[in-house]
């Protein structure tokens, strides 16, 4: 606190006279200009490198600029005020930029492939100089192993925020609520590598879409006990009580008044924590193996599923690897981006009830 | 009666849940104990990955260093432009545009790491090597920008698109905590006369501290972890570099999908005991992590 600059009496009787609103505006394009035509005097080389290049160049002549123009008349504090906006408001152009560039080149790139005929054929018997083929498998493969997934862990999810919101009291309950957050920065290629030993090394299973699910499950379930617990937090103490007051017992309070109180909350959580496993492809590559060819069945040999086509794709030096891979990423981004729409939706729909 | 199995069952998903984090631990580390024991001498230094000739070789020396060094310019990209974003979101930006952006943030976070290695592959590596190349020409003097560039799928590349993979878990993170600060101290650094940057500078940043701490820890353990991004958009190789604008470098968890479908016996093992290696750092960077948060949890209410 002692950092803080003391108030002199000049400070109070200098009158300050802020720079009109449009001046930072016209200085930005200016030094949008002036960016652009150094580039070009300097002759860098193109592309979307030469964008961003001018964009910082820009950004920099405007704080520049801008502390030049504001600290004679506003004084150096203000126009140090001024340059930290700049910056952070650059930031946040900073990390919006590569979101848009990875969604228009996913766009851009998919869109010509992502037909009808990729999405219902499968890779089997397709040569590397065919322009045939699709990801119907990876899909089916995705499903399933998701699927399944989910099945392992939402309730077992549900049950631990249960446990922590509903029983929880004391070291066990800590423990658990410090390992469920240890939990969730565990390296899914950790998580695999677990069930790889533990149910192939060990107990001899071979590669399955299930044990992929097995994988998934452990990622999904910090996700899901996480978002779940706050929901159930959420649930006013009021009603449990006057449920428990009527002699209804516990677990009939827990199960007919406190989740469906809060259903709406548990959905949106565990739409988020699919959308979050549904492209994790490192566990997979461990667990499911790769094929061709669809395999319905996720109990019994190698499944495929739409991250690891990416994967294996993206490496293949065929011209027609490449846009099957793009078509493949638009798929599951379309996935995930509904998948978090539509929770988003449930979490807003809801919010004015909570009120 | 039923209330005693609901709650049996509720107490039973916790300690399973305890049950699953210690056999992670106890079965990579059965498995990865032959591995180790084949080559127990160099199996930390040794800079080649042949674990499966006689005799074994193989370490994990440059895996670790590839892990590191990619990391930290992921971290160093990363950390002030994350913190930016989250000083936008809580005090710069209009509620309504805060929270529409809050989104954006988030979706960068749910895009699967795949697609991000694609795109770091296919668009990103050739949009940067212009700038890499100004790097090597400009600052070709400071070692780390030294050497000859060669193509993109560098540790910086790599360690760029990281930062980008990061950046939403440090600005959520810093949000939370910059959002927790009391309305007093900044309206008490208001009434003093300070400018925005100023109420920042001496009560946001200082109350925030060990929050932002672990927000950055948190994105390190995730950084140190990434897989499939990386292995897509490093070109691998065991080396020791530190011009990370050659080509070459390798991850400990980028190593094993691509090592993986080769590897036997030993192979497998000294896979597995590098995954267990990977298991222990992110494991203790993740539990400082929570114990920071958690300590200043206790401070805040």
């Amino acid at each position: 606190m002692s950092t803080l600059v003391e108030p002199t009496r000049a400070a109070f009787t200098k009158k300050v006279r802020p720079l009109p609103t449009w001046l930072p505006a016209a200085i930005f394009v200016a030094a949008l200009l002036v960016a652009y035509a150094l580039l070009t005097a300097v002759g860098s080389s193109g592309g979307g490198g030469r964008v961003l290049l001018a964009a910082v160049l820009a950004d920099v002549i405007f704080c520049v600029a801008v502390f030049a123009v504001s600290a004679p008349r506003e004084g150096s504090r203000r126009a140090k005020d001024r340059v930290v906006t700049a910056v952070v408001y650059s930031c946040f152009a900073l990390a919006v930029l590569p979101l848009v560039s990875l969604l228009a080149s996913t766009i851009h790139r998919g869109a010509a492939k992502l037909t009808l005929d990729f999405l219902t054929h499968s890779m089997r018997g397709v040569g590397p100089r065919d322009d045939l083929g699709g990801a119907n498998h990876a899909i089916i493969g995705t499903v399933e192993q998701v699927g399944l997934a989910g099945l392992i862990a939402i309730p077992l999810g549900l049950l631990v925020a249960i446990y922590l919101v509903e029983y929880g009291r004391g070291a066990l309950a800590r423990g658990v609520t410090f390992f469920v957050d240890v939990m969730t920065g565990i390296p899914s290629i950790v998580a695999g590598l677990f069930i790889f030993t533990l149910f192939i090394v060990i107990l001899g299973f071979g590669y399955s879409g299930f044990l992929g699910s097995l994988a998934l499950s452990i990622l999904m379930v910090p996700t899901v006990v996480r978002s779940s617990e706050e929901m159930l937090k959420l649930v006013p103490n009021e009603l449990r009580e006057a449920s428990l007051a009527l002699g209804v017992p516990r677990w009939k309070t827990i199960l007919s008044i406190v989740l469906p109180t809060a259903v709406a909350g548990l959905v949106t959580g565990v739409m988020l924590a699919i959308a979050r496993v549904i492209g994790e492809t490192a566990p997979l590559v461990l667990t499911t193996f790769f094929t061709n060819s669809i395999n319905t069945n996720p109990f019994n040999g190698a499944q495929m599923s739409l991250p690891l086509y990416i994967y294996t794709l993206a490496t293949q030096p065929g011209k027609f690897y490449n846009p099957r891979a793009w078509a493949a990423a638009l798929t599951l981004v379309l996935i995930v981006l509904l998948l978090n729409l539509v929770a988003r939706t449930i979490a807003w729909w809801r919010a004015p009830k909570a009120r | 009666m039923g209330d005693r199995v609901f709650s049996g069952l509720a107490v039973g998903a916790g300690v399973l849940l305890l049950a699953v984090m210690a056999a992670i631990a106890v079965f990579l580390l059965v498995e990865a104990v032959p591995g180790i024991r084949a080559d127990s001498k160099n199996w930390l230094v040794e800079k080649t990955w042949f674990p499966d000739s006689t005799p074994s070789v193989w370490g994990i020396s440059a895996l670790a260093f590839g892990t590191v060094v990619s990391s930290l310019i992921a971290l160093v990209i990363a950390v002030p432009v994350a913190l930016g974003i989250a000083l936008f979101i809580s005090h710069y930006a209009p509620r309504r545009l805060a929270v529409l952006l809050g989104v954006l943030v988030d979706l960068l976070a749910a895009v699967p790491s795949v697609v991000y290695g694609l795109w770091g592959l296919n668009w990103f590596s050739p949009h940067i090597l212009p700038f890499a190349h100004w790097l090597n020409d400009r600052f070709g003097w400071i070692p780390l920008f030294s050497g000859t560039v060669s193509g993109a799928q560098t540790m910086f590349t790599a360690g760029v698109v990281l930062a980008i993979m990061i950046l939403p878990i440090i600005a959520a993170v810093s949000r939370e905590v910059f959002l927790q600060v009391p309305r007093s101290l900044e309206e008490a650094a208001l009434a003093l006369g300070a400018t925005r940057w100023e109420v920042i500078r001496t009560s946001v940043l200082p109350f925030g501290r060990p929050g932002i701490i672990s927000a950055v820890m948190l994105g390190l353990g995730r950084a140190l972890g990434e897989t499939i991004a990386i292995a897509l958009v490093l070109s691998t190789s065991f080396t020791l570099n530190w011009h990370v604008l050659e080509p070459g470098g390798n991850t400990i968890a980028a190593n094993i999908p691509l090592n993986f479908a080769e590897a036997q016996g030993n192979g497998r093992s000294a896979l597995i005991a590098s995954g267990l290696v990977l298991f222990v750092i992110t494991l203790a960077v993740n539990m400082a992590a929570r114990i920071i948060i958690a300590r200043r949890k206790e401070f805040v209410s």
